[in-house]
């Protein structure tokens, strides 16, 4: 296979899409960390010196990746699991810890996050697991071996304490959905979040009211032919009454003060403003500053450089997770929507790759890939715009952070790679 | 199915955010964000306080330059802190322990190290001030006195609370606003407005140039210059005779409403609440809850008016119809109420209304109150009309003067006395004690100037005030311009003034040794009954001393009201005091200088400790 083939049928749209991203995120962290005392660009020293160099050494990434032979990444996927499951049992020995999360191992010149690693790993793996022909999703005993796969890294993550990247994996249920797992256990899923946060906003008795009549509806439309079940609709109907009440229990005796106000923040809880004002300057401050960042840029911006809050360095961590409020308050509704829209487009972009492949592997993989990135941007962006609770997570390609960066191209590219060889069957 | 969910979700979410964003970006973006803006710095650009003149432009309040010590703890160097504590006048520990708080307080924002230096000490350390980075001197605007009176009309000013703040979004942390007085009421006018320079900073709060070239600055907008209705010389004099004396004063120019002069006793010099001392001094003066210095007492002191309250009862009488001026009543040496006796010191015989006055008869009055309430059929019809007639002389309810606080004062109605004795249980003999200003009546030194303005312009006033002119030009408000009618005829007035006359001027008259020479001075006496609680038990106090008058008579140039608690009868020292200050303020000089001397000197300070000496005491001792 010649380079100059791959060259010709690589997926340009989706290239182009990553390197918009990756240049886009980069003037924003060189907007963020701007000083006046250092102009120089590429500077190593400087916080946008150092991003520019992993850039560079993504780029290398990306070609030792597409070098590489393509079954490579199929045949020595579960060595790749188990590898990374090992790096992150590790930590708990030899780990160091940033920002009370021990998350990361120092390399000296950077600090490598192995949950990144693990990230890739296990979306290959799963996807070798469920391409196996011996695997049948229908199966219970298949599903529950299945969710292992994801479930372990999460339950090695968890205790770091780094909440936000266990979510990650469990977006890797997407995969197994396009698979064939029944849609019956989303449905659960998205029924249990719905009175979860329903109960916090309005309380059981709305829910049980609501319910009754959402019954007595039934039965006023219903036509002839069609019987109600009685028994499941009541069952399920208790059941979700039950869930309820525990939710009320769960949150005022299980979960801690700062979680009530995480999800109080959330759902606009508070209506006191003088408790608004105060939860501002305490649990909300990064939340309302960036929403402010972000509203103050209006329709068209403050310009390349001219934020003023950014200048100010109001928003926290605005160089890592809180990037896109500088994208906001420069750029304006203008840059934001192009933010989105791109990530849009490449998440779309991706899935016509993923359902093209004949290759199961490198469908299913493609699915994860698809499922990390979308669970990384959904939340935050949806966090930095106040519309989801704070959950500390990077924005692909965008939010300063070498290895981050590093591991997003080669989630990405190890599936273009995949992609070059689609009308293969077996690679 | 499957194919499309993660699809449909991404174009879900990114409507959803599209939507979130469009709402904050678009819909909530306001371009006046800059106000809240923290990277956006404001620097204020404050303008000076408007000076404040007496009516005869004399100014009473300026403003005096004062420096203070600033300190931005992040900038300083290594110093010799003993010579620069040697310049400031503080000791060494101080100094460390200020520095320390600043710090504390914020290492890169200024805070005050040394507040209010004086001209000299700024003028010592001005040139020294390079050697010391991180130190500068800040130029404030302090009030300054030129009199050492009026404190309680003028007010005072302090730093904004809380509340301040919450209530009225012009200010900000640290600045300075009316509290009391006309500092309070011409807040406005005085202060002027500020002017705003935006700055934009960068990250390490440096200032990088004007936000948008200065777009948004606005220039301050200078303090108004007022002169004050007060005479200061009046007033510094009036203040003077006050000494040791506690009540209120009030002079009125009948023509106008102006207010002459606005006395309370005890009071304090205006200049303690400016400084370094200020907050020492208040808490001083705040916390003295006996004498409480800081209670306008002309404007707030609700007490029963006394005898002078006969004059408003004889207007009545003529005006209902129920006497004439040849009306005799016998007294006998005191009126029976049912068959209890109380007494009257006018000598006893035939009065008329006019010797009724002028010797302060009380059985004269009780007999004109209860025709006042005979003539109608039932006593609370008798009631309303009664109180019709007093209020229209500015009694009972609040004047509407341009100062921030004030009391009603009371003149009691028909539902005051169902309250107290049950509906129709009472008559016109239940309260005759308000026939002659006892009983329930409240009144306060202003509202009985007022009152005594009204007899001298016989039948109007205008609403007391005390803003005469801003920036030198007369105001022009309706409410102080407009003429106030009371319900009595003019005619009525003559023979009351002629009783009132004759209080100087006759051998009988109850101030007969207070004649002003070569002015026609109208007045009448009150003494005032009072009670105090002392351990539960309601003890009576020494009368209070009351007094009001008007000169000259045929064309009234000053109305006065004076008011001193536990002085006895009318005359004594109340009496003293009305007629001095209207010849100082009508001749300009006072020649009577024994009577002058006596003012000056006597006190009343072992009768205002009697109720607090633990000990019996006696009440209405003659001799003074």
């Amino acid at each position: 296979m010649s380079g100059r083939s791959i060259l010709k049928r690589i997926d340009w749209i989706s290239v182009v899409i990553y390197l918009a991203l990756v240049t886009i995120g980069w003037s924003n962290i060189y907007s963020s960390t701007f000083t006046e005392s250092q102009t120089s660009l590429f500077n190593f020293g400087t916080l946008h010196g150092k991003q520019f160099f992993f850039i560079c050494v993504s780029i290398v990434a990306i070609v030792i990746v597409m070098a590489l032979e393509v079954n490579f990444y199929e045949r020595f996927s579960s060595i790749f699991y188990l590898i990374s499951m090992l790096s992150l049992l590790g930590l708990f020995v030899f780990g160091k810890t940033i920002a009370g999360a021990t998350s990361w191992y120092s390399l000296g010149f950077m600090n490598f996050q192995p949950s990144e690693l693990a990230k890739i790993a296990t979306a290959l793996a799963l996807a070798k697991y469920l391409s196996d022909i011996q695997t049948d999703i229908k199966r219970r005993k298949d599903q529950l071996y299945a969710l292992l796969i994801i479930i372990i890294p999460t339950l090695l993550i968890i205790p770091q304490p780094d909440p936000g990247s266990a979510l990650v994996f469990f977006a890797l249920i997407f995969v197994i959905f396009r698979e064939g797992l029944p849609l019956f256990y989303l449905g659960i899923g998205f029924t249990l979040i719905m009175v979860f946060v329903t109960t916090l906003m309005f309380g059981t008795i709305w829910i049980t009211i609501a319910l009754a009549l959402l019954i007595i509806l039934m039965y006023a439309l219903k036509r002839k032919s069609f019987k109600i079940p009685m028994i499941p609709v009541s069952l399920i109907s208790l059941a979700i009454i039950l869930f309820s009440l525990s939710v009320n229990f769960v949150f005022n005796n299980v979960f801690e003060q700062r979680h009530r106000d995480r999800f109080g923040l959330w759902l606009r809880l508070e209506k006191d403003p003088d408790k608004l004002e105060e939860i501002r300057k305490t649990i909300g401050y990064n939340t309302y500053q960036s929403e402010k960042a972000i509203e103050s840029g209006g329709f068209f911006g403050k310009g390349f450089l001219e934020g003023t809050r950014t200048k100010g360095d109001f928003v926290p961590e605005q160089h890592t997770d809180y990037i896109f409020s500088t994208v906001g308050e420069e750029w304006g509704f203008i840059g934001t929507a192009t933010v989105v829209l791109l990530f849009s487009f490449l998440l779309l972009r991706l899935i016509s790759l993923a359902e093209r492949q004949k290759n199961a592997f490198a469908r299913m993989y493609g699915y994860g890939v698809i499922s990390v990135l979308f669970i990384h941007y959904f939340i935050n962006i949806g966090m930095v715009i106040g519309v989801l609770p704070t959950i500390g997570i990077p924005l692909p390609f965008f939010s300063y952070g070498g290895s981050g960066l590093l591991f997003f191209t080669i989630l990405l590219f190890v599936f273009l790679k995949m992609d070059t060889n689609r009308l293969k069957e077996n690679f | 199915m499957r194919k499309i969910l993660l699809s449909s979700l991404i174009v879900l979410i990114g409507i959803t955010f599209l939507t979130r964003l469009s709402y904050l970006q678009i819909f909530s973006f306001s371009p006046d964000q800059v106000l809240e803006d923290p990277a956006i710095k404001r620097i204020y650009d404050y303008p000076e306080r408007g000076y404040i003149y007496d009516r005869n432009g004399e100014l009473l309040v300026g403003n005096d330059p004062a420096y203070d010590v600033m300190v931005i703890p992040r900038e300083v160097k290594p110093l010799d802190t003993l010579e620069f504590c040697a310049l400031l006048d503080i000791d060494k520990e101080k100094f460390i322990k200020k520095l320390q708080r600043a710090r504390v307080y914020s290492p890169r924002l200024p805070s005050v190290l040394v507040p209010q230096l004086s001209k000299q000490d700024y003028a010592k350390l001005q040139e020294k001030m390079r050697k010391y980075t991180g130190f500068y001197i800040q130029k404030r605007s302090l009030r300054y006195y030129d009199t050492p009176s009026a404190a309680n009309v003028l007010g005072y000013i302090s730093e904004v609370n809380e509340g301040d703040l919450a209530k009225n979004k012009y200010y900000v942390q640290g600045e300075l606003k009316g509290r009391t007085g006309v500092e309070r009421y011409y807040e406005d006018l005085l202060r002027g407005r500020k002017g705003v320079q935006y700055i934009q900073k960068d990250r390490f709060n440096r200032d990088i140039g004007p936000y948008k070239e200065g777009a948004l600055d606005t220039l301050p907008e200078q303090g108004k210059q007022i002169s004050v209705t007060l005479d200061k010389t009046l007033q510094e004099y009036g203040e003077l005779l006050m000494n040791g004396k506690w009540g209120g004063i009030v002079a009125i120019e009948p023509a106008t409403g102006e207010i002459l002069s606005m006395i309370s006793g005890p009071t304090y010099d205006p200049s303690l609440l400016v400084g370094r001392k200020r907050s020492k001094n208040y808490t001083k003066l705040y916390n003295d809850t006996i004498a409480n210095p800081t209670w306008d007492r002309s404007i707030h002191a609700q007490q029963p008016p006394g005898s002078p309250f006969k004059t408003l009862n004889a207007l009545i009488a003529l005006q209902e119809g129920v006497m004439d001026v040849s009306t005799t009543v016998r007294c006998y040496n005191g009126f029976y109420v049912g068959r209890k006796k109380r007494g009257c010191h006018c000598g006893g015989g035939s009065r008329t209304m006019v010797d009724g006055i002028y010797k302060s008869c009380n059985a004269y009055f009780a007999e004109t109150f209860r025709k006042i309430y005979e003539k109608y059929e039932t006593t609370d019809e008798g009631m309303d009309v009664w109180e019709k007639h007093m209020k229209s002389f500015g009694l009972g309810n609040y004047l509407g003067y341009d100062l921030p606080f004030g009391q009603k004062g009371r003149i009691p109605n028909k539902e005051y006395y169902d309250k107290w004795y049950g509906d129709n249980r009472w008559s016109s003999s239940y309260i005759i004690s308000n026939a002659i200003g006892q009983g329930e009546i409240l009144a306060t030194p202003v509202q009985l100037a007022n009152m005594t303005a009204a007899i001298a312009n016989k039948g109007y006033y205008y609403t007391p005030h005390i803003l005469k002119k801003i920036e030198g030009k007369p105001i022009n408000n309706p409410k102080f311009t407009e003429v106030k009618k009371t319900t009595i005829n003019k005619e009525h007035f003559e023979p009351i003034i002629e009783g009132m006359t004759k209080v100087f001027t006759s051998p009988g008259g109850t101030a007969r040794w207070l004649q002003i020479p070569g002015i026609t001075t109208a007045g009448k006496t009150g003494t005032a009954e009072n009670f105090t609680k002392i351990d539960g038990v309601r003890t009576q106090l020494t009368d209070h001393s009351v007094f009001i008058a008007f000169a000259p008579v045929e064309n009234p140039k000053i109305a006065i009201a004076v008011y001193i608690e536990n002085g006895y009868y009318g005359s004594r020292y109340a009496g003293h005091i009305a007629s001095l200050m209207i010849e100082k303020y009508l001749n300009g000089d006072v020649t009577r200088k024994n009577l002058e001397k006596k003012m000056l000197d006597k006190t009343l300070e072992r009768e205002y400790a009697k109720p607090y000496s633990g000990e019996e005491f006696k009440i209405n001792e003659y001799v003074w």
